[in-house]
Formats: structure tokens, sequence, C-alpha cells
């Protein structure tokens, strides 16, 4: 164990960790704004009952994210010191812009998001919501930005003087816009929405198998229903393929790593499971002939270029690499035919609500979905290696040169004990929260729902409705 | 007037900010075991800045991000030299805002009390470490040649870094109570008041010391403003702030107080920026090796790029901020959405 081995298990655990909130805050966050205009259009009090439950989980899931979050931002400074010494004239703006653009948004309205059923009317309220749903993506974009800078740099100037040698941005816009920022945001976009929807898809057949608030349950299934199938099928079959595009021009090693293909060839097979072997340069499992080629580049007979052509002490974790890759991938498939029975059973058979064995696939589609996109993840970070600025800068050199080993352990042992914490905490608490389930409106609205300001005129002119 | 110093400007502007802002929910969350006696009166409390502490806690984070992007090097060297400091910020941080989260989920009295102490322990501490950080950033630090220093948890806690840090709790406390005076009635309210002029005196004498010390043993920040002696109308005006916050408290104008104490707040940090100007960073080692805003800081187009991103994005900021404190102004009242 060394500092630099530390560090990197460090951030791994901790940006793993905050990974599992904000997928949720954009995706839970899209599906609340969809139940708050099923509100404001039908005026029916099931989905009032149904936003106040889902934005005290929101709150909830919210606040992990936030305080996680923070680690991060401290992280690059404190163990990858030389790393953000190259890439500050680069990244650190993107990061900087994050903060001005998306977190004053997000942190601003959520106040009003989280406090605001009782003081503004469904308009408004929902409106504060669309905002902080709203700078949560916009924090997406920023961050996935800078981490596309990380695996296809471009817009920039290599110079070593004045000392340490840095990168330097000649174009903002490429700097912004490197060959893979649309693909992969579009497939985390995608893939975070599809989690959201499948938290309610899971919270409502829980409900269900529990037979408790049934009415309300179904009405909530029947919303996330269709936005799970739709988000599932486009990310699996169009924006995943978009992005196995992306990463074979761009960053070859990392796909031929992520299929297990060492010998480059036409009609390269796509693995299904399997196991590489890295001493004897093979790949075995069960694969499809052709259809990596296929995915790749759009035609089955297409050469993908293996291992062998690339120099093995540029390799990434090979089987890791395979493994969340292939978990990933298959958990994405899976996802569909669970939406695609649902869909079956309530139109054909009229029995989606009875079907128990179904419910508990819906149950634990939430669960697929956050593994997923944490394997996800880990294919595109684990797959950058040994590289943390991809051919320009190797994790290796990026670390901060002051670090002792007992620091970091000391850290790690830090993060390792508050996170197991967090994550009982989070667990405990939102299971308490899903037990009590949607409150009935009358204890919920202090106040009638008539009588608030709905529209910034009536907010700006008078006392908030309580203070009168 | 050039890029580097617009920026080093604007970064103590929003680390004034943050002050400002989270300083009083910090100063909220280290009085609040002492003046609250009843769960009702803890809510009120955790309530009074419940809508706003994640807004507020925004700022730092974007200190950071803008440290990062516009002196990149004093980035590095500042949170890699500190490191362990930086991870105690960091659980501070997290168990602050765990703490004002799952405090109320739970009815139970021990749950409660528990949380309770979290969080008032959790504002102190990170009330005390950023004035321990900023005491030292004001002596300086052991930077290397190559930009590198290494100091560990316990050379920081010099006797003036200590004394900075009890400071800033001091300050917090005072800024806090007055926050807390304006959204509060009654007995909580009366009890309050009768904190500040403890907090004012504590703060007062403990700020004198600073600044004596300063004079005395803080030679870089002495001679500059020694020899432009203009330079101490920014001290000055945080003196004058601050009588004045203390005129208008007794005279019962607590809004009025609470911006001449945010006022009081900036002007200190500014007052020490303008003592270390143009350092970032004041090396012991040597001088030549100070990270300063010009050798420390990013290529002007970058610098340039991020101009624009905050004049367009800080205007909307400040926009979105002064709304959501306006539209939770008043007394705070509890409601079911409430912690």
């Amino acid at each position: 164990m060394n500092a630099e081995l530390l560090s990197r298990l460090q951030f791994a655990l901790t940006a793993s960790f905050h990974f599992i909130y904000p997928p949720l805050s954009m995706g839970l966050g899209l599906m609340l704004i969809v139940i708050g205009i099923m509100y404001v259009r039908t005026k029916d009090p099931k989905w009032r009952r149904l936003s106040f439950f889902w934005i005290k989980v929101y709150g909830l899931i919210f606040a992990v994210g936030v305080a996680t979050g923070v680690v991060q931002e401290f992280e690059f400074g404190t163990n990858w010191a030389n790393y953000s010494r190259f890439v500050g004239n680069v990244f650190g703006s993107l990061l900087a812009a994050e903060g001005v653009f998306a977190f004053f948004l997000e942190g601003g309205f959520l106040g009003l998001m989280l406090f605001g059923g009782n003081r503004l009317g469904p308009k408004m309220w929902l409106a504060a919501t669309c905002l902080v749903v709203f700078g949560a993506h916009f924090s997406a974009i920023w961050i996935i930005m800078a981490n596309s800078w990380m695996q296809t740099p471009a817009g920039y100037t290599i110079q070593a003087l004045p000392t340490p040698v840095r990168a330097y941005m000649t174009q903002f816009v490429q700097v912004m816009f490197t060959p893979s920022f649309i693909p992969r945001i579009m497939h985390v976009w995608f893939a975070s929405w599809t989690a959201g929807s499948a938290l309610m898809l899971s919270v409502s057949a829980w409900y269900l198998l529990r037979k408790r608030h049934v009415e309300i349950a179904k009405a909530n299934l029947l919303v996330a229903l269709p936005f799970f199938i739709v988000f599932s099928i486009l990310n699996a079959l169009m924006f995943g393929p978009v992005q196995s595009t992306e990463v074979t021009n761009n960053q070859p090693l990392k796909l031929a790593s992520m299929e297990g293909l060492w010998q480059s060839q036409s009609c390269a097979p796509l693995y299904l499971v399997g196991w590489v072997n890295t001493t004897t340069e093979t790949t075995t499992g069960i694969s499809i002939p052709c259809l990596l080629s296929l995915v790749a580049y759009r035609n089955p007979q297409a050469v993908v270029t293996g291992l062998n052509d690339f120099p093995a002490n540029l390799y990434p974790p090979i089987n890791l690499v395979f493994q969340v890759y292939h978990f990933m991938f298959n958990i994405g498939f899976l996802l569909i035919p669970i939406g695609v029975l649902g869909l079956i059973w309530y139109f054909w058979k009229r029995k989606v609500f009875q079907a128990g064995w179904l419910l508990w696939l819906f149950v634990v589609t939430v669960f697929l979905a956050e593994i997923a996109i944490t394997a996800g993840w880990w294919t595109a970070e684990v797959g950058r290696q040994p590289w943390i600025v991809y051919n320009l800068l190797k994790t290796a050199q990026g670390t901060s040169p002051t670090l002792s080993t007992g620091e970091v352990a000391a850290s790690m042992v830090m993060f390792v004990g508050l996170y197991a914490l967090l994550f009982i905490l989070f667990i405990y608490l939102l299971n308490g929260k899903i037990q009590q389930g949607p409150e009935p409106l009358e204890d919920v609205e202090s106040v009638p729902v008539t009588s608030l300001p709905d529209s910034f005129r009536e907010i700006f002119r008078r006392r908030p409705a309580r203070a009168e | 007037m050039n890029l580097n110093v617009i920026w080093f400007g604007l970064f103590l502007i929003i680390i004034a900010g943050y002050l400002i802002l989270d300083g009083f929910d910090l100063g909220v969350g280290s009085l609040h075991m002492f003046v609250a006696k009843k769960d009702e009166e803890r809510r009120i409390i955790l309530n009074s800045i419940g809508p706003v502490w994640d807004g507020n806690e925004v700022w730092l984070i974007l200190g950071g991000g803008v440290l990062f992007a516009a002196f990149p090097l004093a980035y590095a060297s500042l949170f890699s030299g500190f490191y362990l400091a930086m991870m105690l910020v960091l659980l501070v941080m997290i168990l602050r805002t765990v703490a004002i989260e799952f405090r109320s989920k739970r009815s139970s009295s021990k749950w409660r009390g528990a949380w309770d102490i979290v969080f008032g322990v959790s504002s102190l501490l990170l009330a005390l470490l950023l004035g321990v950080a900023f005491g030292n950033v004001l002596s300086g630090v052991p930077i290397d040649a190559n930009g590198n220093m290494q100091v560990t948890l316990f050379q920081l806690l010099t006797p003036f870094a200590l004394l900075v840090g009890i400071t800033a709790v001091a300050m917090f406390a005072l800024h806090g109570s007055i926050y807390l005076s304006l959204k509060t009635t009654g007995e909580l309210q009366a009890r309050l008041r009768k904190w500040m002029p403890r907090l004012m005196s504590v703060f007062f004498i403990l700020n004198t010391l600073v600044v004596l010390a300063i004079f005395l043993y803080r030679d870089p920040i002495s001679a500059r403003y020694i020899s432009n002696i203009w330079l101490v109308i920014f001290p000055l005006g945080a003196l004058i702030a601050a009588l004045v916050a203390w005129y208008l408290l007794r005279k019962g104008q607590d809004l009025q107080a609470f911006i001449a104490s945010g006022t009081m707040i900036a002007l200190l940090l500014i007052s020490g920026g303008i003592g270390i100007f143009p350092n970032l960073l004041i090396s012991t080692t040597d001088p030549r090796y100070n990270l300063t805003i010009y050798n420390a800081a990013s290529a002007s187009n970058t610098l340039t790029v991020m101009l624009i991103i905050a004049l367009i994005g800080m205007p909307l900021a400040l926009l979105y901020t002064a709304g959501v404190y306006y539209f939770f102004r008043g007394k705070t009242e509890l409601d079911t959405h409430s912690y």
C-alpha cells in the first residue's frame, strides 16, 4: 500500500458512493415534474399527495448527494495536486462554471422546493421544482464535460514553461464539446431517468405487494411504467450503442478491453458473459459473432482493433473493465423485458396489479438500475487507466507529492466509516419514509391550496400566506 | 487593474459571500445548544436556516472551484498541504449536513438529542477550522521551491492560528445571534438578546488581540499597511461597521444590524486579503517561493472566459439568493414540511 494506490482507492470509493445519488436527483426530479404537471392539469388531489411524499424522499437523496459531492471537489486538490496543477487552466473553469450556473440554481431553489408545499401555489411550487431539477441536469452537463475532457482532451496545448508542465486552453468551445461529451451526457441522462422512474416503479409495486396505499400506488405505477419503458429502451438500444461507437473512435484500447478482444479482426464477436485471462491472452465465454463490429462500426464486416495492437504497458485492468462493462450491458438489457412484460400484462391480461412475480421484478428495478449506473461509471473510469487525462498524463503522475501513506490511510478510514454510517442512515430513513407512505392530504396541508400565492405577482405583492 | 487582480478581488468577494451567509448558519449551529431549551425552540432555530443553508454552502464550493480555475497552483498546494485539516473540514461539513437533515426525521428524544450535539459541535468546529486556516494563510506556510508544502494538523494549530480560529467562532456566533433574533419571537428571542452583549465583548477583545498580534509579529502584513497607510480604511471600516451593528442592536433594528455585521465580516476578510496581496500563499521558507496571483494563476484566456461566465452567472445567482431570502423573510414558523 502506498499513498498513490490509497488515493486511487479513496477516489474510487468516494466517487462511486457519491454517484449513487445524483442520478436519482435527476431521474426522480424529472418524475416529480411529471407528477406536478399532472396535478396542475387535473387538480386531482392524489397527485398532490404524491408530490408531498416524493419531495420528502427527494430531500433525503439530495442531502446525501450534496454532502458527498463537496468531497469530490476537495479531493482534486488534496489527493491529486499534480493533476490539478496540470489541468487547472482547462478543467478548473468547467468546475467553476458548474458552481456559478448550476449549484446556485439547485441550492437556491431547493429550499423553495422542499419547504414550499404550504407556501406556494401548485404552479409556483412546480416552477421551483423545475428549477432545482434543471439545475441538477445542468450540473451534470458541466461535470460530464470536465470528465469528457479527461477522456478525449481537445482545445488545449501543452507548455512546459513556466513550470510545472501544464495544459493550456486554446479553444473554450472545443474544451466544452470534446468528441465524447454529447454521447456521454445523453447516456448519463437516460440512465439517470431510467433509475428515477425505476425508483417510483419499485416503491409503487412494493405498496401493491403489501396491499398498502393501493389506489395511489396504482396511479403512481401507471405513471412511472411508460417512462421506465421508454427510457430503458432508448438507453440500451440507442444511446448505449452511440456511446460505444464514440469509444471505438476515440479510445479503441478501452473498447478492446471492454470486450476482451485480443486479435484485430473483422466480424468481431460480442460477449454476453466471459472471463479474460491476461496471462494466456485469451477471452472465454458466450459470444455472438460479428455483433461487436456491427455495434462499433454499424457494419458486421468492419475490423475492430484488438489488444495485441497496443503496447501492454498501456493496458487498463482488462478483466475488471470487461466484467463491469458486461454487468452494465446485461442489466441494461434485462430492464427492457421487465418493462415490456409490465406493458403486456397491463394491456393484454389486465392483471398488472395482481401479478405478484411481476411486481417483485418491478421492486428490484431500481437496484438493478443503480448497479448498472455504477458499473458503467467504472467502465468509463477504470477503462481510462493508466491515464488520468487520456494520452496526456498518467494517473501515477497526478498525485500529491507531499502525501504520506499514513495520511491517506487515515482519511480512507474516515471515509469508510463515515460513508458506512451515511449509507446506513440513508437506507434507514428512506425505508422509514417509504414504510410511512404518502400521508393523507389533511395531514400535510396546513392551509387550503387555493389560498396559496400562485404567480410571481401574488408572491411578491403580499406577505406569504402563512404570515398573515 | 489586470485580470489577475480582478480574479483575486472576485475570489475575496465570493469568500466574503460565503462567510456572511454560511457564517450566520454556522453561528446559529454553534449557538443552538446553548440558547434553545425545548424541542420546539430547537426546531425553530433549525428551520430558520433550513431553506437557505444549502444555498449558503454553495458559496464555499464556488470559492473552491474559482481557486482551482483561477489559481490552480495555489489550490493544489493549499489543499494537498493542509491534507488532514481539509479532511477534517469535509468530515464536519458532512456531519453538519447529515445532522440537520436527519434530526427531525424521528421523534425520539435520544435521536434528536444526539443529532443536536453533532450539529452544534460540527458547526463550532467548522467555524474554528475556517479561522485556523485563515490564520495560517496570514502567517505564511512552508512552501518549497516546487510549490509544495507539508504541514501536519498540529503544525497548523499555532497560537496565532488558534486565536484567529476562536475569533472566527465568536464572530459567527455573534452574526448568527443577530440572524436568529430576526427570525424568532418571545422568550427565545429574549434569551438570545442576553447573549449578544457577551458575544460582542468576547469578539471585540479577541479581534483586538488578533490585530495586535498581526501588528507585532506578522511583518509582511503590517509592513504593507505601514507603507500605504490609506489601506487602513478597510480595517477601520470594519471597526465602524461593528460599532454601528452594536448601536443598531441596542435600538432593536435587527435587520440593519445584521447588514452591518455582514459588512464587518466582509471588510475583515478584505483587510486580510489586502494584507497578503499580491501573494496567495506566503512562503515561510523563502519569499521567492511565494505563490502569488501571477505565478499561481491560469493563463489570461482562461481568466477571460471565466470572467464572462462570472459576469453572466453571478448576477443570476445573487438574484436567486435575494429572491429566496425575500420569500422566507419574517419570523420562522413550523409546519408539516419543517425539519
